[in-house]
């Protein structure tokens, strides 16, 4: 018993075990991503960054319903309406989201009835300052311009299960 | 009374109500949408459908009586359901008609969330629907500046048209073709021409009608609702006041038998731009000809400077039409410790005063008691545009029985028609001396009712005509036991309020009008802005609006509107009502009683109340109706009749004219809204048209 602990020891079978699954490992393909070059996968239902869009002819979707403001659990979205000056329709003249508030439910995202208001795919927003964080109707249809491809893919893949 | 069977509950109801109203009594809820309690029966919309027992098929409740329903063979009362699977079934057929040419925009629909057809849905329709062709598209009308139309959605209920026929009395809207195709118009594109008209789009159980100064401005679960008081004119209709934040967003009626029904006026509901624009948000002080914001101390150390040395005889103090009870009492005690007896609160010049008793100028018939008069003589004043919902009460009495109604004043439509008698006080004194047939149905009458209006009391010879209007209605009758029907009508809400408070010059006092010729050193000017003051004197404004008082003004002291402040108002009958508190007062504006208990400290006779509950405790003390609120205290009619009438004097020549020129635009908070100039103009423009 004692002879074949030494025996053990002597010839480093504990260390070559362990080595041997470092060299394994070391040839596996990596479980961790190189973050800022890389990214994870996330799904079509990921719910980031919000943005307002538009439609293909380059129309605010939003008709300011007022059903996300409703809905929003944390108060983050602050809506004011009224009739657009050059054709009389119902549009926002302030659309602020508060991302310090909200709690990235996606609620606001089911109650919209046109899809104006989405989660976008972007998760990347982080800013130095709070100010920063308090969208407004700029920002978000800024951001809808800029994920627009992203979260129309989204959409479409989604749309079976809706 | 009958009995009927209401889901196997019996009930005893009167034999002329409707299946719908017998339900309701059982406390069955029946879902409609043409039915309206205040309106005609049309039983188009089919929603009410119940079953009864023996009926071949289900019937509308609203157009079946409940003496209408046959017995039971053994003679039991007749047996209706209202939630048999047979009525379901016939509401969830009805409510799959109702949408099939439903638009179903609700998000961007200003009726979402308070929409008829939205919880009716919810509740008795399914969610599905088998029509898969092209729905109706209908053109929007044009209503005019308050009625936004968006015809898709209507459901062809009629309210609007029976509203607009039978209680505005004005039949500018109508429907065209039949089933399918109908459509609600005013026929040639015109603005609908009632001071009553913004009430269609309350009724509207849809989108179809909403209103256009406010739309898309608000949803309504986001607002923070406050019952309240109107003081446009001095019905004092029950309004509730909506909020949001800081701001108001509308103004709609509530139900009040006994005031306005449900029905409010288009300045009542649609003023509320005027409350935030033009406002006084900071104390002024003129300096070198020039109003510059001043704070508050500078304000009160001007004012003091020249009070202080000023005798009391050459100070003096005009109430407005908008000042509520509290601010009025402050004032008062105010100038009682400054000894200071000129003092009024009768800008417009009215001659009514409390010296002849609380009821010389009370609405002492009140107003749901004009339903009970059978002859009615209106003196001087054109009850439509000065107080539109006594007139919509008139035109309700004349609409149930008519009775013979007579007019001494203007000549103008007044929605019903009546006898011209003629335009002034020599047409008074004629009826009076029995020179008239008119005199012969009043005299006939069993409840006789004269109506006075400013128009007959803001003139020179005012007491006199009072005294022989006063003298009219005791000679016809209309004072007895359990009928009192002399009654003045007023224009100002404050009015009423200020009477009973004895806000009138006293002994060696000067009225409003001396003291705005400038008889006086210091004027302080409490809201009045429809007098002119003349220039000389030094006057200290304290109000909300930079309108004609402000302009003439040498300090002005920032205020709070109605809906800025809890106060109390006393209506034309003398109904006691309270304004409560919807939103704050913008900028460094208060609350008047704070502002004059501030200032009282700086001149030196501090009042005695802290706060709002001490000055009205103090009030109620000394004044204990003011406490009955909602109640009107019945004054002595004999005694005020009696001293009215043994006034005397002589009547002028001059014909009665309305005080209310333009019916849009009677005080500063309605001169200062964008939606009231147009409506004016608008109306100005349907006037100049009739003429033509």
């Amino acid at each position: 018993m004692q002879l074949d602990r030494i025996a053990q020891s002597l010839l480093l079978k504990e260390f070559i075990s362990g080595f041997v699954l470092t060299v394994k490992y070391f040839f596996k393909p990596k479980a961790t991503l190189n973050y800022p070059f890389e990214m994870g996968h996330r799904g079509p239902r990921f719910r980031g960054e919000h943005a307002l869009r538009r439609y293909p002819n380059g129309e605010e979707r939003c008709i300011a319903c007022k059903l996300c403001e409703a809905i929003c659990p944390a108060q983050a979205i602050t809506i004011e309406a009224g009739p657009r000056r050059n054709d009389g329709t119902r549009r926002t003249t302030r659309y602020d989201i508060d991302m310090v508030k909200c709690i990235y439910c996606g609620m606001c995202q089911e109650a919209c009835p046109v899809d104006a208001i989405v989660e976008g795919p972007n998760l990347e927003f982080s800013v130095e300052t709070r100010e920063e964080l308090y969208y407004d109707k700029a920002k978000l249809l800024e951001n809808g311009e800029r994920w627009e491809r992203e979260i129309a893919k989204n959409l479409a893949k989604n749309a079976p299960y809706r | 009374m009958a009995k009927i069977i209401v889901d196997g509950v019996e009930v005893d109801v009167p034999a002329e109500y409707t299946l719908l109203q017998a339900a309701e009594a059982a406390g069955a809820e029946i879902p409609r949408f043409c039915y309206h309690e205040r309106l005609s029966i049309a039983g188009n919309c089919r929603m009410c459908l119940v079953e009864v027992k023996g009926a071949p098929k289900p019937v509308a409740s609203c157009a079946w009586g409940v003496r209408d329903c046959r017995p039971g063979p053994n003679g039991e009362p007749p047996e209706i359901s209202t939630k048999s699977p047979t009525v379901k079934k016939a509401r969830e057929g009805v409510m799959e008609f109702l949408l099939i040419n439903h638009p179903l925009d609700c998000p961007i629909c200003d009726q979402g969330g308070q929409c008829d057809l939205q919880d009716q849905a919810m509740a008795y329709g399914v969610d599905t629907s088998r029509f898969h062709e092209n729905k109706r598209a209908v053109t929007d009308k044009y209503l005019g500046p308050l009625v936004r139309t968006s015809m898709n959605r209507c459901i062809h209920c009629t309210r609007c048209v029976r509203f607009t026929a039978e209680v505005a009395g004005v039949p500018d809207l109508g429907a065209l073709w039949r089933g399918e195709d109908m459509e609600i118009t005013s026929y040639l594109e015109k603005a609908l021409g009632s001071e009553l008209q913004a009430n269609v789009a309350d009724l509207c159980p849809v989108g179809a009608l909403t209103h256009k100064p406010e739309a898309f401005h608000y949803r309504p679960w986001e607002l923070t609702k406050t019952d309240s008081v109107d003081v446009m004119d001095a019905v004092g209709s029950s309004i509730r006041v909506d909020s949001r934040g800081r701001e108001v967003m509308r103004i709609l009626p509530r139900v009040n038998e006994a005031v306005n029904e449900e029905w409010i006026t288009d300045k009542t509901r649609q003023i509320v731009d005027g409350l935030r624009l033009q406002r006084l948000d900071r104390p002024f002080v003129r300096e070198n000809g020039r109003l510059r914001p001043a704070s508050w101390q500078e304000a009160f150390a001007a004012i003091a400077s020249r009070v202080k040395g000023t005798d009391p005889k050459r100070i003096g103090a005009i109430v407005g039409d908008l000042a509520a009870v509290e601010e009025m009492y402050a004032l008062k005690l105010l100038m009682e410790s400054l000894g200071v007896t000129n003092i009024d609160a009768r800008q417009d010049g009215s001659m009514v005063s409390p010296v002849y008793g609380r009821g010389s100028y009370l609405f002492n018939t009140t107003i749901a008691g004009i339903e009970d008069a059978d002859a009615i003589l209106i003196v001087g004043s054109n009850p439509r545009i000065e107080a539109s919902l006594v007139n919509v009460r008139i035109r309700k009495r004349w609409r149930a029985a008519p009775p013979p109604i007579a007019l001494i004043g203007e000549h103008s439509d007044l929605t019903y028609p009546y006898e011209y008698l003629g335009a002034g006080p020599d047409t008074l004194s004629e009826l009076a001396g029995g020179r008239h047939s008119f005199i012969e149905k009043l005299r006939g009458a069993e409840r006789p009712l004269v109506i006075v209006g400013q128009g007959a009391l803001s003139r020179p010879d005012g007491l006199a005509v009072l005294s022989a209007a006063a003298q009219l209605a005791r000679d016809v009758g209309a004072v007895k036991d359990g009928w009192n029907g002399f009654s003045v009508l007023h224009t100002a809400a404050s009015r009423v309020g200020a009477l009973d408070l004895g806000l009138v010059p006293g002994e060696w006092g000067l009225n409003a009008q001396t003291m705005a010729q400038g008889e006086v050193d210091v004027l302080f000017n409490l809201g009045a802005d429809e007098i002119e003051i003349a220039p000389g004197a030094f006057v200290i404004y304290q109000g909300t609006h930079g309108d004609r008082g402000a302009h003439r003004a040498d300090v002005i002291l920032p205020a709070a509107t109605y809906t800025e402040k809890s106060g109390t108002y006393v209506n034309t009958e003398g109904r006691v009502q309270l304004a409560n508190r919807a939103a704050f007062a913008p900028g460094e504006a208060r609350e008047d009683w704070a502002i004059l208990r501030a200032l009282s400290d700086v001149l030196g006779h501090r009042l005695p109340f802290d706060s709002l509950n001490a000055l009205r405790a103090k009030l109620y003390s000394q004044y204990p109706h003011f406490a009955a609120i909602e109640m009107v205290q019945p004054a002595d009619g004999f005694a005020a009749i009696q001293a009215l009438a043994n006034i005397g004097g002589t009547l002028g020549r001059e014909p009665f004219v309305s005080p209310v020129k333009d019916f849009y635009l009677t005080n500063p908070i309605a001169r200062a809204s964008g939606v009231m100039a147009e409506c004016s103009a608008l109306a100005r423009e349907l006037k100049l048209e009739a003429a033509e």
